[in-house]
This record gives C-alpha cells, structure tokens and sequence, in this order.
C-alpha cells in the first residue's frame, strides 16, 4: 500500500478516536501520542483500527515503534509488504 | 400511577435541558430503558426509567429546561387501572405542541424560568400527603425512584431510605411488563429531536467548580499513599496480550480497577455516601471512572458491580464508556450511581495525583503513572521494578487513615495476585 494511502487510513481510523486529531499537521519524528493528546485506550483503539481496517496482526512489543508519525507508517509499509 | 422525573445526574445538577423523548404515549416502558437525551452541563445524557408501565402522558416539551425532580412523563404500572387515562377535557394536550428550539432560542427559555412546579411542590397525581425523610427524598432523586410508589416503613409510615432503595431494587421484580395496552390516546411523539449542543467547556468548568468547592467547603479530607510494585501484574497483562489480538487485548488499567473493587468488598465503609449527617453504604460496587474530555473538562460516570465483572468484560465496559463520555451518549445511571471514585492519570500522566472527593461519595483513589524506579524485592535484593504510586483521599466524617490504609494494603495484595483478578 502506498504511502499516502497508508497516511489516510490512519487519519481515517484517528479521526473516529479523537476527531478534532490533524494527523497530516504532525511532524514525522513527533510522537503522535503528546502530539494529538491520546491516552493508553485511544492508543489501543488506534491499533485495532488498524489491525481491522488492514487486517495485519500488531503484537503489543511493536507499540513503541508505532509512537512517531515515520515510525508508524513504515512499520505499516512492512507489514502491509511495501 | 408513577411519574417519571427528571433525574439528578450529580451532586451539582440542577437542571436540565429536554432535548429528545425515545417513548411515545401509550407505548410500553421497561425499566432501564432509555426513555429520553437531557442536556446537561455534563453534555447530551441519554435517561432511562425506572418504571415497567405504560406511558400515559409526556408532560413537558422539547426543548424546555425545568429543575432536577420535574415530572418529565406519567406511566401507569402493568397492573393499574386505565382510569386516568381516559381522554379528559382537562388534559393538557397543550405542552406538546412544541416549537422547534433553535440552539439561540434556548437561552430565552431559560431566562423564562421554568414552567412545572419544582421536585418539592406535590405533582396532580400524588396529591396525597406522603411523609418522606430529606434522605429519602434526596435518595429518591438520585435512584429515579417516584415517591408515590414507595411503601413507608418509618415514623406514621414515613418513608426512609432503606424503603427508598427497597423500591428500586423491586420496582423489576414487582411489575412483570404486561401486555402492551390500547394507547388511550396515542400522540406521534417521538417528536423530531432538539438539536444535541455536545458538551459546553465553559458550563462543565462551572460543574466542576461547584463540585470541588463543596468537597473542599464540606468535607475534611485525610490523604493516604502507598508505593505498589507492578511487576506481576504488567507481566500478566503482557502475556495474555501476547496471545490475542488487538480487539481483546487488556490495559493494565482494567487490573487496577478490578482490584480496587474486590478490595472495597472488605472495606464497606469506604465505599457510599455521606447524607444528611451519616454514612450510606452503597447499593453495590460502582465505580466512578474519571475521563478527561478533549477540550477540558472530566465526567466520572460509573461501571455498575465491577466486583462481579470477570476483566474482559471490565475491558468491554471501560472501552465503551471512554468512547460514549467522549460522543456523548452516557446513561444517566452511570453519572448518578457510583459509590466510589478512580481517577488514573495514565501512562502520560504526574507519577501521583491527591484527588478530591466527589460529594456525596466518602472517598476517592488515584493511580498515577506507572515508572521504572529502584526497589528492594522480598529477598532483599535492589532491582528495577515498575512502581505504582497509589493514593487514597478519605472523607474523615466516614472513616480514618487505619481504615484507607487497609483498602491500599488489599489493593496491593492483589495485584501481586493478578491471576485471581
């Protein structure tokens, strides 16, 4: 899936968690979860988004790499095989 | 014949805004069902009943404000007569020709005052004189619980608190829903709902403000705080996650407040109200979660029995409750029922928090960030461990320090347990 692509769906799933989230205004080495103010369950729920929306498997020690914006959306390259 | 009125959903509610009916007259009603939205300063509250009948009259429109205790509808019991409802010249049909409010509108509603008669001025349908004590009465607000339906066993057949809480336990169980009856008069409510206005920060700021300065006014507030190792229980939180996928995976979050409730079970006394000069224990474990609100704010609405709830159905409740404080859509069961306050301030949050007690509740805990921090384990050993600082806000009416001290020690027995959460 392409980057942009990616980029979207995660704005998308976000955007049922905490709507007033600008995912596109945070800074790629910024950590989405000070940056866009999401606690432990909002986090959670950005993850089973994702596991539904792309239907890829995201064990628990890969959340540290999902916390900056880059982090996040090669992690989801990889396992989306990009 | 009950009425149903509008609920008190907090210690600093006063009044509240109609905004939607859910029952149309002549239409069954269950208890617990979600029967109408109130705005409130908590934002859009979706208010069930507390009654098994059949609506006979809504009473007040769309759009109005009117103060906590208002009859909002009449419902006639499964076994009652159909009397009353019988089509009378005198019925006032007139409320129900609504204006549609406009969100600018509403304003000039309020400044009218309301139109009903207050919680205290006797309704047409309980026109006999019923003898209640303050508490009972108060208590009555706050379960939903309409007075005329309340057997008094106190002084002259005074009605208590005790028969209060009698009667919400029973109203179930003594009114099996009967057949749907003939609408005497059938009206085409639900109406088209007022428009929602969400939550308003400026008058949620103001709840809290009147919340927090009557607990700090009232009450005389002891602080407790013990330091929890985390190490077992994060390591079972990991391994069960390790095997699941995303949608049932646990916070650590749901330990905590699952072991805070089985400790609150040899603590009684910490876990109630404080009325009218005494203590009130709680009619079960319901714990208040505090959830801050983007754009300011926290609401605390409650998870019923969470002593009773194995933790994947603890997780379900705590996931749906964040999603519906944040959408709007709580119940006004969650923002009236809970016995005992947990705020947490989460993986971002200060390593401690002193919280204040929610009035009329006796106590509150606060869970602050779980930190990686040096500590001597049993055999004596210094390690690194991840520690929970934990506190405990006590109302010193209710309870002492020895008593909060034994709710922090259980609480951390268990959690050195988590396979028995």
């Amino acid at each position: 899936m392409r980057r942009e692509e990616l980029e979207r769906v995660v704005a998308d799933v976000l955007a049922g968690i905490a709507p007033e989230a600008d995912f596109a205004a945070v800074k790629g080495e910024d950590d989405l979860r000070d940056e866009l103010d999401l606690d432990s369950m909002d986090f959670l729920n950005l993850v089973i988004g994702l596991h539904e929306r792309l239907g890829i498997d995201i064990p628990e020690a890969d959340y540290p790499k999902l916390f900056t914006k880059n982090g996040l959306l090669d992690y989801l390259a990889a396992k989306t095989g990009q | 014949m009950a009425l149903f009125r509008m609920p008190s959903l907090g210690a600093d509610m006063e009044a509240g805004t109609l905004v939607e009916w859910r029952i149309k007259t002549g239409e069954p009603v269950r208890r617990g069902q979600v029967v109408a939205v109130v705005e409130t300063q908590k934002g859009a509250i979706e208010v069930e009943c507390f009654e098994e009948g059949v609506v006979e009259e809504l009473l007040v429109p769309l759009g109005q404000k009117v103060p906590v205790g208002t009859p909002l509808a009449r419902i006639r019991g499964a076994g009652e007569e159909a009397a009353a409802a019988a089509p009378s010249p005198a019925e006032p049909a007139a409320p129900l020709a609504v204006t549609e409010p406009t969100p600018a509108a509403a304003p000039s509603a309020r400044e009218r005052g309301p139109q009903l008669p207050p919680a205290s001025a006797p309704a047409p349908a309980a026109a006999r004189a019923i003898k209640v004590t303050p508490a009972a009465r108060r208590r009555a607000l706050e379960l939903g619980v309409a007075l005329e339906r309340v057997h008094g066993t106190g002084p002259e057949g005074a009605i208590t608190v005790a028969d209060v809480e009698a009667a919400a336990r029973g109203a179930a169980a003594e009114l099996p829903p009967g057949p749907p009856v003939a609408p005497a008069r059938a009206r085409e409510a639900p109406e088209k709902p007022s428009p929602r206005h969400g939550f308003d920060p400026v008058a949620m700021r103001k709840a809290i403000a009147a919340a927090m300065s009557r607990s700090k006014r009232e009450i005389p507030h002891y602080y407790l705080e013990s330091t929890i190792d985390l190490n077992r229980a994060l390591a079972f939180v990991e391994a069960r996650n390790r095997e699941r996928p995303p949608p049932a995976r646990l916070l650590p979050a749901v330990l905590l407040l699952k072991a805070t409730a089985l400790a609150l079970r040899k603590t009684p006394e910490l876990n109630g109200f404080w009325l009218e000069g005494g203590f009130r224990p709680g009619p079960g474990i319901h714990l208040g979660w505090a959830i801050s609100l983007r754009g300011g704010g926290l609401v605390a609405p409650a998870i019923h029995d969470v002593d009773r709830l194995d933790l994947d159905a603890l997780m379900a409740a705590m996931r749906d409750l964040v999603q519906r404080a944040r959408t709007g859509g709580l119940r006004s069961s969650e923002l009236a029922d809970a016995t005992f306050t947990v705020t947490n301030l989460g993986e971002r949050g200060a390593e401690a928090v002193w919280p204040v007690i929610y009035p009329p509740q006796v106590a509150i805990l606060g869970f602050g960030r779980i930190v990686k921090r040096p500590w001597v384990d049993e055999a004596g050993g210094l390690v690194v461990r991840p520690l929970l600082r934990v506190t405990l806000a006590g109302d010193h009416r209710a309870s002492d320090g020895h008593l909060g001290s034994r709710l922090l020690a259980e609480i951390d027995d268990l959690l050195q347990r988590p396979e028995a959460l």
